[in-house]
């Protein structure tokens, strides 16, 4: 295996409408951020690969406009995922441990508000028996809740814990769409709102984008004085059908926690893609993450959720931190799905 | 950079292409993946992980249907990706899938890639009209007819090079169980009086709307081997090579895109082909309307500027000619988008792995499968042959 | 598919070929800065580009960056209501509810003091007269009814100048 690192990073400032601009104008500061961030010129990049979804867009091939924010010409090696931008760093790691590139860029954007987020989600799922019933994906995730708390797997007070906690982290970050100091009885005493879900149990609804720059070895130690190294990458899916699962746990995040070696070493710091609180909670209890880890310094997203685009973030987020040295051994997660169907798990080391 | 793992085709699957699957999306995908390990004599199990890639999702109306096809396509507990490149899709789909391979990331990967047409209605799929956007006028076709055009009068191309196209497409589709179109009575008055659709594309120059999907087992080099030592001989993947650029910028070339120009030289350089009109036995390409046989030859550099048409003319790209392109009838004749260029890479390894039945060319060692989507502008490009590499 | 073996009380039974979901989905899009401020110059009957700072091309309508050099498009520069046909084709298919009567031309249409053509239909003409080269002006919609789109330009008709020279539009046919 080559070593590959994440050397930048770059996010926008996510909000619940970004109407004024568009996603090619959304882009393009975050990739001169990234590019400049690196230290390379786009010329540099050996291969580009971006996530977004076309059902978000309200509009097919809609990646196609938004690769102008990176002007690619001359002609430049691109790919592109209908998935979060996390598995469009997959796609670009493997291409470097083909050899095929030593610099690659990814980005991802996913701008919710065009359309009503719940109905398009609800188009993820099985055409012939779920998706003409519209269920939508709060509906589904409080299904996912109400079975975890029946069988004592979480409390309803370690839901509103994981959402004081991800709103307080947040105060410390200025990409966040929401944050604040929350006290746990306050929350619980506030309506349900799909039961057994409270508004603070779900995600809030995002515009934004995100950019990262990766380097494989002598690129990475050249371009930067503490890459964020990828020491374990991999991504499971479990069946469709929710009655196929047990809900209550991530049958797919520990297994690929196992191949990425999650558990080889100490962990210090996890971001983790839990749209809903209860969500969080799974996967901590999937990875083995022990209590002194810290989880979504960032406040993860519960304090801002771009879809297809959330994912990437977790990863930057974790990245800056190894490379900060606030952490010397990190996890990012993604997922993708009604009620944390397919995930994606990434170890990041210091030196 | 450092090198990779050798990299082996060892099963190819594809449904029979129509205007009208009767069977689920599951259903249309699953057969092509179990054709395609059939002919790999493995099984689900023997697979570490699933791509699948299609064109937009609106098609089908599905949102990131690899979510409910995880089941269908025997990937759950395993990783399972999905891809969208407009229509080279096929085409990178299956390049993911090999990187895999060759990173030594997986030693069997499984690709599909699959449209449903008739699941929705294709024209209101691609023609979701953008309040912001100049508008169009007259669809895909209108969208490549102005190129053609150009093309023409770039090169004096005479008007009969466009029905020669089809009807050798059509001709060869014949020879092919799987292709959508079995024109038996096509002649080439019955192309050139064709309704003239957008002018200068005639109606029979145009690729049908097609359910349908293709699917590929890759190995690395052990599954190569083991296949070849069971008289199964694999086709080993000599290159892969992607390209990308704008839609439309000020000064951009349409008819003769850089972007298909560089990504064929690289192709061909990882492959060590220096002439391809004699290192390459025969090209599988993405051919649309026609007219795109004679533009992509020179894309590609089997033909010099202005001189694709001619070697059209001269018989070079039949079947029994000394470049065949689509001998399968191509995107002529079968186009389900999604999985068009994929299928373009499947019957590159048919011809090399001698597969292909009564539209084989003898003796193919090389072979070129080509993909291309988006206004001209995504390329997805790999050679195959019967030798290691 | 064929290879499933069916239990005794569903032979003979009509199978499902179909169900119907009507799926409806509204969006509300978003410009963005670039082409608002074109669209607004649209609502005054004017066409403005804007330059590549780097590239130096002037593009319309323009979309939030210059698609080779990656960098917004700031200096507006106002074009001409005239232009060039790039290429062209003749449509002989009814497209969508258009309410085109068959055939009709669209085109690839350069304005003048810009440098990429836009696609539009071409009226007031035999489609068979229509050539590359061909001058042509914009004609717009009754002055209350121009709003921010470019449907607002009904379609282009030859302007009666002499044709423009292949080397001057060759760059984009």
């Amino acid at each position: 295996m080559r070593d590959v690192a994440i050397i930048s990073f770059a996010q926008t400032k996510h909000q619940r409408a970004v109407s004024d601009i568009n996603e090619v104008e959304m882009l393009m500061p975050i990739l001169g951020e990234a590019l400049d961030g690196a230290g390379v010129k786009k010329d540099r990049v050996d291969f580009v690969c971006s996530g977004s979804s076309d059902y978000l867009a309200g509009q097919p091939f809609s990646f196609v406009m938004s690769l102008d924010a990176f002007g690619p010409w001359p002609p430049i090696s691109e790919s592109h995922v209908d998935m979060d931008g996390a598995w469009a760093v997959y796609e670009a790691w493997v291409k470097m441990q083909a050899g095929k590139a030593d610099i690659a860029l990814v980005y991802a954007y996913g701008k919710s508000s065009p359309g009503d987020i719940r109905k398009v989600l609800s188009r993820q799922l099985d055409p012939y028996y779920l998706g003409p019933l519209w269920v939508d994906p709060v509906s589904l995730a409080a299904l996912q809740a109400r079975v975890g708390l029946e069988a004592g797997a979480f409390s309803a007070e370690q839901m509103a814990e994981v959402a004081a906690a991800s709103r307080r982290n947040a105060k410390a970050n200025p990409y966040a769409q929401l944050s604040g100091d929350a006290e746990v009885a306050a929350l619980l005493s506030e309506p349900e709102f799909v039961a057994p879900l409270r508004k603070h149990d779900c995600p809030p609804i995002s515009d934004g984008a995100a950019v990262v720059v990766l380097a494989a070895d002598g690129a990475a130690r050249e371009l930067s004085e503490h890459p964020a190294w990828i020491r374990g990458f991999d991504h499971r899916i479990e069946p469709h059908a929710l009655g196929s699962r047990d809900l209550t746990t991530s049958v797919s995040t520990k297994q690929a926690a196992a191949k990425a070696g999650v558990g080889d070493k100490p962990v210090d710091l996890a971001e983790l893609h839990a749209p809903f609180t209860h969500q969080e909670l799974i996967l901590r209890d999937a990875l083995g993450l022990s209590d002194g880890v810290s989880i979504n310094p960032s406040g993860g997203a519960l304090c801002a959720n771009p879809m297809m685009t959330a994912g990437l973030i977790r990863m930057g987020e974790a990245a800056n931190r190894v490379t900060n040295g606030e952490a010397s051994r990190a996890v990012a997660h993604a997922t993708s799905g009604p009620c944390l169907q397919q995930n994606l798990v990434c170890v990041l080391e210091g030196e | 950079m450092m090198g990779s793992e050798r990299v082996a085709i060892v099963g190819t699957g594809q449904t029979k292409h129509q205007a009208t699957n009767d069977g689920s999306i599951a259903g249309v995908v699953r057969q092509a993946a179990e054709r395609a390990l059939e002919d790999a004599q493995m099984s689900w199990a023997d697979i570490d992980a699933v791509v699948i890639g299609k064109a937009p999702d609106f098609f089908e109306g599905v949102m990131m249907p690899e979510l409910y096809l995880a089941d269908a396509l025997g990937a759950v507990g395993k990783p399972m990706f999905r891809v969208h490149t407009a229509g080279s899709v096929g085409g990178s789909t299956a390049i993911v899938a090999q990187d895999l391979v060759a990173a030594g990331i997986h030693e069997r990967v499984l690709t599909v890639a699959f449209e449903k047409q008739s699941e929705s209605e294709a024209m209101w799929a691609l023609s979701v009209s953008m309040p912001f956007q100049p508008p169009m006028h007259a669809g895909a076709g209108g969208y490549f007819a102005p190129h053609i055009r150009s093309y023409i009068r770039r090169t004096g191309a005479p008007d009969h090079i466009g029905i020669l196209v089809a009807l050798k497409d059509r001709l060869n589709a014949l020879k092919n169980p799987y292709a959508h179109l079995h024109e038996h009575e096509i002649t080439f008055d019955s192309v050139k009086e064709s309704m003239m659709l957008w002018d200068p594309i005639r109606y029979s120059e145009t690729c049908p709307s097609s359910d349908g999907a293709c699917a590929l087992v890759i190995t690395n080099e052990k599954g190569g081997d083991a296949a070849a030592s069971d008289g199964r001989p694999p086709a080993w993947v000599k290159g892969t090579a992607l390209r990308s650029e704008p839609t439309m910028f000020a000064g951009r070339d349409q008819v003769n895109p850089r972007g298909g120009q560089e990504c064929a030289w690289d192709v061909y350089k990882q492959a060590g082909i220096a002439h391809p009109r004699d290192e390459i036995d025969c090209v599988e390409m993405y051919v649309p309307f026609s007219w795109f046989e004679p533009m992509w030859l020179e894309n590609l550099h089997f033909a010099g500027v202005g001189e694709g048409w001619k070697m059209v003319e001269s018989g070079a790209t039949q079947l029994d000619g000394d470049l065949p392109v689509n001998m399968s009838g191509g995107v002529l004749s079968s186009n389900p988008i999604g999985a068009s260029g994929m299928l373009r890479f499947a019957e590159a390894a048919m011809q090399v792995r001698g597969q292909a039945g009564e539209h084989q060319v003898d003796g193919v060692r090389t072979a070129l499968g080509h993909a291309y989507g988006g206004g001209s502008q995504f390329f997805a490009m790999w050679i195959v042959g019967a030798e290691k590499p | 598919m064929s290879d499933i073996q069916l239990p005794e009380r569903l032979e003979g039974v009509e199978p499902v070929r179909s169900i119907r979901t009507f799926a409806s989905l509204t969006y509300q899009y978003t410009p963005g800065r670039a082409a608002s401020r074109f669209l607004k110059e649209v609502e005054r009957k004017r066409l403005v580009g804007q330059r590549c700072p780097v590239c130096k091309k002037v593009y319309v309508p323009p979309r939030g960056s210059c698609p080779t050099d990656g960098v917004a498009t700031e200096e507006e520069v106002e074009l001409g209501h005239t232009g060039t046909i790039v290429s062209f084709c003749v449509v002989n298919v009814p497209f969508m509810a258009n309410l085109m009567e068959i055939p009709y031309v669209g085109a690839l249409i350069q304005l003048d003091g810009s440098d990429i053509p836009i696609m539009h239909l071409i009226q007031e003409v035999p489609y068979d007269e229509v050539h590359m080269g061909m001058r042509v002006e914009a004609v717009w919609v009754p002055d209350g009814e121009i709003s921010h789109t470019l449907e607002s330009i009904k379609y282009f008709r030859p302007n009666g100048e002499p044709d423009a020279p292949y080397d001057s539009y060759k760059e984009n046919a």
